[in-house]
Formats: C-alpha cells, structure tokens, sequence
C-alpha cells in the first residue's frame, strides 16, 4: 500500500507481441504514419527538430568559423550586434560575443556539444536503467528490493538536484585534473546517474510479466544462462517502451547540460554548449549586449520545445489505448 | 493506520540514513583532511597527535556515528570558503529561501487553481486557448530561460523591478524578512514568478484533467438533474473533489520548488541557501555540500510523510483499504 502512494505506479507492462515481428512491424509503423501524417503540429516540430539536428551535425561545413579554434577568433571583432542592426557587420550574422566569436558558428557548434552530451547521457542513462530493471524483474528477491529501494530514495530528489551533487562528487574526485579535460565527462556522468530510474521501472515491470511466459521457460529448461535469456530473449520483448522515454529523457538531458553550464557547472567557456553561451550572454544583458544571450535561449528553447512535442505525439500514438 | 505510520517513518529513516552516508562519504572523496590543516614541513608526531585529537583515526563507523549526531545537533562543521560554521552561515540564508520558496508555492496555487477550473469549464473558449499554450511554454522552457526573459523585460526593458537581491530587510530576531518594505516586496516578485511558474502550470494541468473527470461521474449528473446552480455544481461538488490529489502533488513538488530554487536564486543573486549550496559545488566545499543536502533531504522527507499521511486522512477510501490490508 505505502509503495502505492509513496511511488507513482509503474507504467502498464508492455503487450505481448504475438502476431511475427514482421507483420506487425510494417502494420505498426503505417500506423505510426497516419497519425504522424494527420497532426500538422507533430510534422513542423519533427522538421524543426531534424533541421537543428543536422544543422548541429554538420555545423562544420555550415559554420562559417571554428569558434573552438583560437586563431579564427579575433578580439578586436567583439561585440558586434547582428547584422541587420545598425554597426552590425556583414561578416558576423548574428553578432559576436565578448571574445569576438561569431554567434551563429558558436550557436552551431554549441548545439552540437549539447546535443552530444545529451545523447551520450541518455545512453548511459538508459544502459544502467535497462541493465537494473533487467535484473530486478528477472531475479526478483533481493537484487530487486535493493535496486528499486534505490529507485525509490533516487526518485523522491529532482533530477536535476541529484545531477549537481553527483557533478559536485565527480568534479572534487577528479579535482588533480584540469576542468577542460574533465568537463565532458561528469556531465555526462551526471545526467546518466540521474535518469536511470525511470528505464529501470518501466524494464522491471514488463520483466516480471515476460519472465512467467513459455518462452522463457522452454529457454530455461534448454539450460541457456541466465544472463543470456535476459539479453536474448527477454530484452527484445520489453524494449519498446524505452523509446518514448528515449525521445522524451533528450529534452530533459538537454536541459540539465544547458542548466549546468549555465550554473557555472557544467562546461567552461573555452568549449561552449549552448547553457555556457547563455551564461556568457546573461553577463551582458543590462549593458545592451542582448544578441548574446537572446540567440542561444532561442535556440535552445525551440529545440526543447520541438522535442518534447515529438516526444509527446509518440507517447499518445504509441499507446493503443487512445487509439 | 498506526502501522502504515510507522512503516513509513521507518522508510523515512532509512531514506536520510542513505543521504547521511553519501554526506559523509563526500569527505572520504577529497582525501586526508589532516593535510589540509597542517604545513608542509608538519613532522609525522604531531600529524599523527592532529589525526588523533580529531578522531580520524577511529574506525569508519564510529566516525560516521559521531558525524550524524552532530549533525542531528546542526552541527555541520566549518566551511571551508568561509571558515564560518556551516550552520550559522545555513541559519542566515535560509529565511530568503523559505520566503520564496513560499511566495512561488502560493502563487503557483492561487493562480493554477482558478486557471485550470476555467479551461475545464470553458474548453473551446480562447482565453483557454491561451492558457494552454502558456502552460505548454512553462512545462517545456527551462527555469534559468524565463529567469532571463523577466528580467529583460521588466529589468532592463521596463526597469520596474530591482534583477537582483533581496532589497530591504528587517529583522525580526534570527528571522530576516524582505516582506515588510517595498523594496523587499519588489525584488521578490520576479523570483517568485520564475519559480512558481513551472508548478503553476503543472497545478493548472492538473486541476483541469481532475475537473473533466469528476463533470463526467455520476453525483455531478444527478447534481444537474436535481437543478442545483451551475455555480454550487462546479464549486459545490466538483471542484471540491478534485483538490485531493491537487494538494498531494502540489505537496510533493515542494521538494522541486526547493532544488529549482537553486537556479531561481542564481540568476536573481538571491541570498538563499541554493546560492550557498552552488557555490558550495562550484569550489568543493565539502561541509556546506554535505549540510546542504542532509537538511534538504529532510525537509524532502518530512513533506512526504505529512502528505502521505495527510491523503490517508483526507480520503476514506485509502483508509478503507488499509485496514483491509
């Protein structure tokens, strides 16, 4: 009873898929594309969110500087409005910030570097979770008390709480080390620590429902390690949930990263994401400098927004009860 | 009822039992504090003889014991940043914490409770409309991105309010409150609305999905049917129905308004705890670190507690089942 209360209920375990994978598959995914099709909303934000993407990815070809490369950035260049204000430049876009980088490359690049560590934390995230919940749901007992009691205390604290003091413990742990070189992997570390809990959930629930099925137990009595048929066999069947929460989890991966180097936490400014380039800006909002601040906000405001659009639309196509 | 208390105080327990070791683990990670007291050229004795006086020396567990019951004492230490006690340096900034962390939470639900009546009872309208769309912005854009936004426009932009401090204080006792002077009124009002404005949203979008449900249920319909007002129906029954799980959750997210606090404090360089922990943070001071997230976990699991109890008593149908249980 006190779980009940104390926990929000673990999501419902995922259907059982009987019909063979191919069949479904293509019957899923043509459904998946009528309701895709049907909701105007759910096309722009998937554009908005594939063009940011790309534009992050090859951010070296459209960039028209390296904001990472010291000798394509001149001081002398700082503080350029944009270019349709009054003493803009034409060389600069959207202006420069106070190292006279141009914004839009440092813009491109610090998409990149959010979108990367996103990416990777999320992984890292989803590994561990799917990883412990595998375990939990299929031994049960003791593993599975111990990981979701875990869960429990890990979940009663915000994530992005528990993404500070992990990033606090991991940067005093490497505190001989210089902040540039380790900059990128607490924070990756960090956020991978702070949201495996919801993957281990939504894994144990379907883990416990599967484990009882034939299949698992024909697996069994051919004698097929346990390790194997929590990989082989059970893994493929309760997968498919994780990907809403995968699409959902980058949004929120995106904006720790951007919440910590905004903290002053997170990267230095020598390798801007795009929280380092807000906090940078934020720093010249009341002498006038607002393109500093204003372009990577915007960015990073839409890009969330379009994700968690995308990601809502795929939670409500995916569950056959609102069909 | 007894014993679902006391299996959750024993959870409780267990849960700041869990928070206590990662708070004194913190101080294993940095390495021998020894070395950060004594010179260099420090013979081996007297290291030994500080080592000793300090109690370094005895057995983790009993270093571990000895830490929590000076903590249970507010007895954190001395920050390393400030070579003050942690606890005064807690004690002075937690007033400006508590105050808009308040401030967020009452505004969060006397604004996100009407809010959410009226796009329940006015689905299509546009002012509806509009305060979905609104809601959508506030669930999706981080905390530290309206901060900005408010204050370039009413700092910058306006200049009708102070960005940054707490303005005027006055001192009552131990307790400095910013609520008596003007200044003080209007350096909160943009924190408080960055802060709220992620729980009033949520509150709203709560509140309004508990409304549709409860004008489908039966009792509303025989409500109508015995022509009771539009006004005693929708306040009257439905509205009182839905503040149940309203009041769980907003109780529950005051452990978000807490840690988001942190961020809200940031930007408006608001002299509050969150300020001291990320600073704490930004330059391994470990003690501040530790206290920080000891007393914040307790407060965590306090909120918990009373509200789990709370929505025991306040809904029959819990208490039901858990004697049945």
């Amino acid at each position: 009873m006190a779980d009940i209360m104390t926990t929000p209920p673990a999501p419902e375990p995922a259907a059982a898929k009987p019909s063979p994978p191919g069949r479904y598959a293509r019957f899923r995914d043509s459904d998946l594309l009528a309701s895709f099709l049907s909701s105007k909303l759910t096309m722009v934000s998937a554009f908005i969110s594939v063009a940011m993407i790309l534009g992050a990815l090859l951010a070296t070809w459209i960039a028209p500087t390296n904001p990472f490369d010291p000798a394509s950035v001149d001081l002398m260049n700082s503080l350029y409005p944009p270019r349709w204000v009054e003493g803009g430049d034409t060389r600069f876009l959207l202006g420069t910030d106070n190292q006279g980088r141009d914004l839009w490359s440092a813009i491109l690049y610090g998409m990149r570097v959010s979108l990367i560590i996103g990416i990777v934390g999320v992984i890292i995230a989803a590994t561990l979770g799917i990883g412990l919940g595998l375990l939990a749901g299929y031994l049960g007992g003791r593993v599975d008390a111990l990981i979701m009691r875990v869960a429990d205390i890990q979940l009663t604290f915000p994530a992005i709480l528990i993404a500070l003091v992990i990033d606090g413990v991991v940067r005093s742990v490497f505190q001989g080390l210089g902040r540039e070189q380790t900059a990128f992997s607490v924070l990756v570390i960090s956020i991978g620590l702070s949201f495996w809990v919801q993957y281990a959930r939504t894994i144990r629930g379907s883990t416990m429902v599967e484990k009882n099925k034939d299949y698992v137990h024909a697996a069994r009595l051919m004698g097929v390690p346990a390790w194997l048929i929590m990989i082989r066999h059970v893994l493929p069947n309760v997968i498919g949930p994780v990907l809403v929460i995968l699409t959902i989890n980058l949004a929120l991966a995106i904006i720790t990263e951007a919440t910590l180097s905004f903290l002053g936490v997170g990267l230095p400014p020598t390798q801007p994401s795009l929280g380092t380039l807000i906090r940078i800006g934020n720093d010249f909002l009341f002498s006038g400098e607002w393109w500093i601040v204003a372009f990577p906000g915007l960015t990073l405001a839409i890009f969330v927004l379009a994700v968690n659009l995308l990601g809502d639309w795929l939670r409500d196509a995916l569950n056959p009860k609102l069909r | 009822m007894l014993a679902f208390i006391l299996r959750r105080l024993f959870q409780s327990a267990l849960v700041l039992l869990c928070v206590g070791v990662i708070a004194f683990a913190l101080f294993r990670l940095v390495g021998d504090p020894v070395n950060q007291i004594v010179s260099i050229d420090t013979p081996f004795e007297q290291r030994q003889q500080i080592r000793k006086d300090l109690g370094l020396d005895d057995p983790s567990i009993v270093q571990f014991g000895r830490y929590l019951v000076k903590a249970a004492r507010f007895d954190f230490g001395i920050s390393y940043q400030f070579r003050q006690p942690v606890s005064t340096l807690i004690g002075e900034r937690m007033p400006a914490t508590l105050e808009l962390t308040f401030m967020a939470a009452l505004l969060s639900l006397v604004v996100g409770i009407p809010m959410g009546v009226y796009t329940a009872l006015r689905r299509g309208s546009f002012l509806s409309g509009v305060f979905m769309s609104v809601s959508l912005i506030g669930v999706s854009l981080p905390t530290f991105l309206i901060a900005i936004l408010l204050r370039w426009i009413f700092s910058v932009h306006l200049g009708w309010l102070p960005s940054f401090g707490r303005g005027q204080v006055v001192n009552l006792g131990w307790w400095s409150t910013g609520l008596l002077t003007v200044s003080g009124i209007k350096a909160l009002i943009l924190p408080a609305i960055t802060l709220g404005l992620f729980q009033m949203t949520l509150i709203m979008r709560l509140v309004r999905a508990e409304m549709l449900e409860v004008l489908r249920t039966d009792y509303i319909k025989f409500a109508r049917a015995r022509g009771l007002s539009d006004r005693a129906i929708h306040f009257g029954h439905a509205l009182k129905n839905t503040l149940v799980p309203v009041i769980t959750i907003a109780g529950l997210q005051l452990g978000s308004i807490i840690a988001f606090a942190l961020i809200t404090e940031y930007v408006f360089q608001w002299p509050g705890m969150g300020a001291l922990f990320l600073g704490a943070v930004q330059n391994v001071d470990i003690p501040v670190m530790a206290a920080y997230l000891l007393l914040v976990s307790f407060i965590f699991v306090v909120v918990n507690l009373v509200v789990d109890i709370l929505y025991a008593v306040v809904d029959p149908r819990l208490r039901a089942n858990m004697q049945a249980a």
